[in-house]
């Protein structure tokens, strides 16, 4: 459902322009607020200032080229989206992937899940006001940014996941130092709790705001924690499997709340169920190729080819329109963003300037994926 | 030490020595005025790099980090670099700012929190100000500076400032309420609103001790409403830098963005300092009854480090407050004051004005 | 009751701040577990990975010689034209003409660490090197010619 009434602009407004500089917006994000005192009447996003267009630049790209754009997109799950991308090529071409590059691809994705929400839980601290938590959640990743590191040459873009499987075999250490880090991280998790999940003044500021109805979050195109948190079931990885996700266990974490606590439970959750997974894997790398041969200019067939994978924050759709040729004629991605953020301003109307900041930081919003 | 210990005596030696030079008059404008004035300048400024050190070095600490490390050994110059920064830095005033106002906000600020040091005793007899209504005058000269806030907010003419000043105003006019009951509850058990008096009644125990749970309590609420009262963290919604950037000082840059910083820092300084005073004893050495070795031994360390401990030791739990909690929201501010915090202080003064009257209090 | 819920309240609450403080407060009495790592001081105990994509390198063998035969495959993997080859015509000792490498410019500046060129390369001639310090102060200094001059192709590198 779109917002009832469009706020119609009146003269003598109290309008703030929140962003495209501040401190809450998580990068170029521009939100005109019109405000009554303290309480937020209506909300415009204005998005743009980032835009690279990146599925234009694609076109231009070969399909093995065009993957390390996608790591600009939604960087903190630069792994998702480039396995998307791989996915796409491996569907259209029929390429058999191994199963060893599978259950890397997994691992990986699922270290990049837990680096994204640890990132989002301290800057949701940071956002409401308590700066430690920020430094509480760099320490886990930053040692598997520097897993990453080891094994993909960077810690950040990693562009790892090639067609046909991932581009290196793992670092030797890898198996070993990932156990430490899970055996390491599922200890201080409860950190977590009692610096912010139990904290009342926490609990406080985000119970009850920001309350987006399942039927609005289905409408909006909502995916991901977002719309977990209003009692959607939409993981990709359970409702159509890839990459192996079909023989694991873990569950799908569905909150019914709608509220910003309900989201952030979704996530704490989502990250006991990542280290589960990894734990399923991190003993069971099968031995084999890590990549499949593929031919060393890649054309597609004729066609459309779709793929989806649930990233740190949703659903990425990867759509490509292929003439045969070696580079696409047309790219387009779903990113799970830019449907999030269009659930904003529903989500904050009538609520105070504070919690506004407290729904952006549990959207958990990366801009360059909005604006693309 | 020696300096440490006759600070009562070298304050009367000046005096003795400018009445004898000037004449009566002369003596009190000369001393009291300009000696005392840029003696009380030159320690709030030493005071405030220490605490901006002792702030970074303990949110440091608190958050894995090291902190400032660089400048000078283990990084204590690094703040002076940071003022030596913004001295040099272009004082801006907006284009459609009210300018005499924008300029005259951080002056008030510092004019104030400088007046409510007047009364604090820094140690035994060393006071520069020991007026009879001294609670009351701290009390009532630190609201001024919500005017300050409330001049700097509208006269930016940025909405991030007035909404931050607004909150600012609604915040401390409250939160008075709370910090004046529970310095009422002490005033109860002493009977005097002179600090000397506060002082000397907590010779043979401070009152947090000697108060019962009454004090304790006031102490805890005195503590959480002077940290919303000085807007800091988690009640710093008047600068909440997530929500408003900067909130009133959004549009101060340089020096007078300098003076709001100061004067955050002195502020702080004020409130653990009457905290101290108050519930802790000042510059009462710590004693426990008949122990007369331990009470000897107590008795050596000079006054003014007392005094300068306590005054710390609350400073580092503001602090601590700061660096672990998130932020409240405006209607949360309120509610925990209106809803929470004045009714268990009026209670409390109920509570208290029964151990004094029961003579429960020593 | 209302009372005693409100008063559980205030307990539970008080209770929970106070787990949040022994918490950094745990911390800020243990300083041998900070993080910080003193950058510019432990340089030389810095260890990065061996996998690390600081900036292409080719490498030169103490004869001078590079394994690099000027085939081009980098600079067409590369997705942003970071390099550029420039070949020459070389003659053999038995008269055969050959294409040989006259100059390989690498612009770094433009360069997204993607390691696709080096994936790309059929006689592993080009590497990634560790060195990440990158900045410098002008421009036209991050523009750089990797086959150093008078460089070889190695022996039986075809």
């Amino acid at each position: 459902m779109l917002i009832e009434e469009d706020y119609i602009t009146e003269e003598g407004d109290f309008v703030v322009n929140i962003g495209p500089q501040h401190p809450a917006t998580h990068g170029v994000l521009h939100l005109k607020v019109w405000l009554d005192g303290e309480t937020i009447k209506h909300i415009e996003p204005h998005i743009g200032y980032i835009h690279r267009s990146i599925e234009k630049m694609s076109e231009s790209l070969s399909y093995r080229q065009f993957i390390y754009v996608t790591s600009r997109m939604d960087y903190l799950s630069a792994h998702i989206n480039n396995q998307a991308c791989a996915l796409t090529v491996e569907k259209a071409m029929q390429i058999e992937v191994p199963q060893r590059a599978k259950v890397i691809r997994v691992l990986m994705a699922e270290l990049n899940r837990l680096t994204s929400h640890m990132l989002w839980w301290g800057c949701t601290g940071l956002d409401l006001g308590a700066v430690s938590p920020f430094f509480f959640a760099f320490r886990e990743r930053e040692i598997i940014n520097e897993l990453m590191e080891d094994t993909c040459g960077a810690r950040l873009t990693m562009n790892y996941m090639v067609p046909g499987g991932v581009m290196a075999d793992l670092h030797p250490d890898f198996q070993r130092k990932v156990k430490e880090v899970i055996a390491q991280f599922k200890v201080n998790i409860h950190e977590y709790d009692q610096l912010l999940s139990d904290n009342v003044i926490f609990q406080e500021r985000v119970k009850g705001v920001g309350y987006l109805s399942k039927e609005d979050a289905i409408s909006f195109g909502c995916s991901g924690p977002t719309a977990r948190g209003s009692g959607i079931s939409c993981d990709i990885r359970k409702l159509y499997p890839y990459d192996g996700y079909e023989n694991l266990k873990f569950d799908e974490i569905i909150e019914q709340g709608g509220d910003c606590w309900a989201r952030y439970k979704v996530r704490i959750a989502e990250m006991h169920q990542s280290m589960s997974i990894i734990d399923q894997l991190i003993d069971n790398i099968p031995e084999g190729d890590f990549q499949a041969k593929t031919k060393a200019v890649l054309k597609l067939p004729k066609g459309e080819f779709y793929q989806r994978v649930e990233t740190a924050r949703g659903e990425l759709g990867v759509f490509i329109v292929s003439e045969g040729g070696t580079t696409p004629y047309r790219i387009k991605y779903r990113s799970p963003n830019f449907s999030n953020l269009s659930a904003l301003p529903t989500m904050a109307k009538g609520c105070k300037i504070g919690d506004l900041v407290a729904i952006m930081s549990t959207i958990d919003l990366v801009i360059p994926d909005v604006d693309r | 030490m020696t300096l440490l210990y006759s600070l009562s005596g070298l304050s009367y030696h000046i005096q003795s020595w400018l009445t004898r030079l000037l004449g009566n008059t002369m003596a009190v404008l000369v001393s009291e005025m300009v000696i005392v004035g840029l003696c009380l300048i030159g320690f709030l400024v030493l005071l405030s790099f220490t605490l901006g050190y002792m702030e970074r070095r303990v949110a440091a600490f608190m958050q894995l980090r090291l902190g400032p490390n660089r400048v000078g050994p283990k990084g204590t110059l690094q703040i002076i670099a940071d003022t030596i920064k913004l001295l040099f830095k272009e004082g801006l005033t907006p284009t459609n700012a009210d300018k005499f106002m924008f300029n005259l906000a951080p002056y008030i600020m510092i004019i104030t929190t400088m007046l409510v040091t007047a009364p604090l005793a820094f140690a035994r007899n060393f006071q520069i100000w020991d007026l009879n209504i001294g609670v009351f005058y701290v009390s009532a000269v630190s609201s001024i500076s919500v005017i300050g806030i409330l001049m700097a907010g509208w006269s930016s003419n940025n909405k991030y400032s007035l909404l931050g000043a607004m909150r600012s105003g609604a915040q401390i006019v409250s939160y008075e309420l709370s910090i004046g009951l529970s310095l009422i509850s002490i005033v109860i058990l002493t009977g005097s609103l002179r600090i000397s008096d506060i002082v000397m009644s907590q010779q043979n125990g401070w009152w947090i001790f000697k108060g019962h749970l009454p004090a304790l309590i006031a102490f805890v609420i005195f503590i959480v409403a002077s940290t919303a009262e000085i807007n800091r963290a988690p009640f710093d919604l008047a600068e909440a830098e997530q929500e408003l950037t900067a909130g009133f000082h959004t549009e101060y840059a340089g020096m007078k963005f300098a003076m709001f910083l100061l004067s955050e820092y002195v502020n702080l300084f004020i409130v653990s300092a009457l905290a101290a005073t108050l519930f802790l004893g000042g510059w009462m050495p710590f004693h426990i009854g008949s122990w007369s070795g331990f009470n000897h031994v107590m008795d050596f360390i000079p006054s003014s480090l007392w005094f300068m401990g306590k005054t710390f030791f609350v400073i580092f739990i503001i602090m601590w407050f700061r660096w672990t909690f998130p932020r409240l929201r405006v209607d949360q501010l309120l509610n925990l004051e209106w809803k929470y915090l004045l009714p268990i202080s009026m209670l409390n003064v109920l509570l208290m004005t029964l151990v004094a009257l029961l003579g429960w209090h020593g | 009751m209302f009372i005693t819920e409100y008063f559980k309240t205030i307990f539970r609450s008080v209770k929970s701040l106070l787990t949040g403080m022994r918490l950094t407060g745990y911390y800020f009495t243990h300083p041998s577990k900070t993080l910080t790592q003193e950058y510019p001081d432990n340089r030389k105990e810095l260890k990065l990975a061996d996998r690390f994509r600081g900036e292409v390198v080719m490498p030169h063998t103490e004869a001078n010689e590079h394994r690099c035969t000027g085939c081009q495959a980098c600079e067409l993997a590369c997705p942003n034209g970071t390099i550029k080859i420039i070949t020459k015509q070389e003659i053999l000792p038995d008269g055969k003409k050959k294409k040989r490498l006259d100059t390989m410019i690498y612009n770094l500046s433009m360069c997204t660490f993607c390691n696709l060129c080096i994936v790309a390369c059929p006689s592993d001639a080009i590497t990634m090197s560790q060195d990440f310090e990158h900045s410098v102060l002008d421009r036209s200094k991050l523009r750089k010619i990797l086959n150093k001059p008078d460089s070889k192709l190695m022996e039986g590198v075809e």
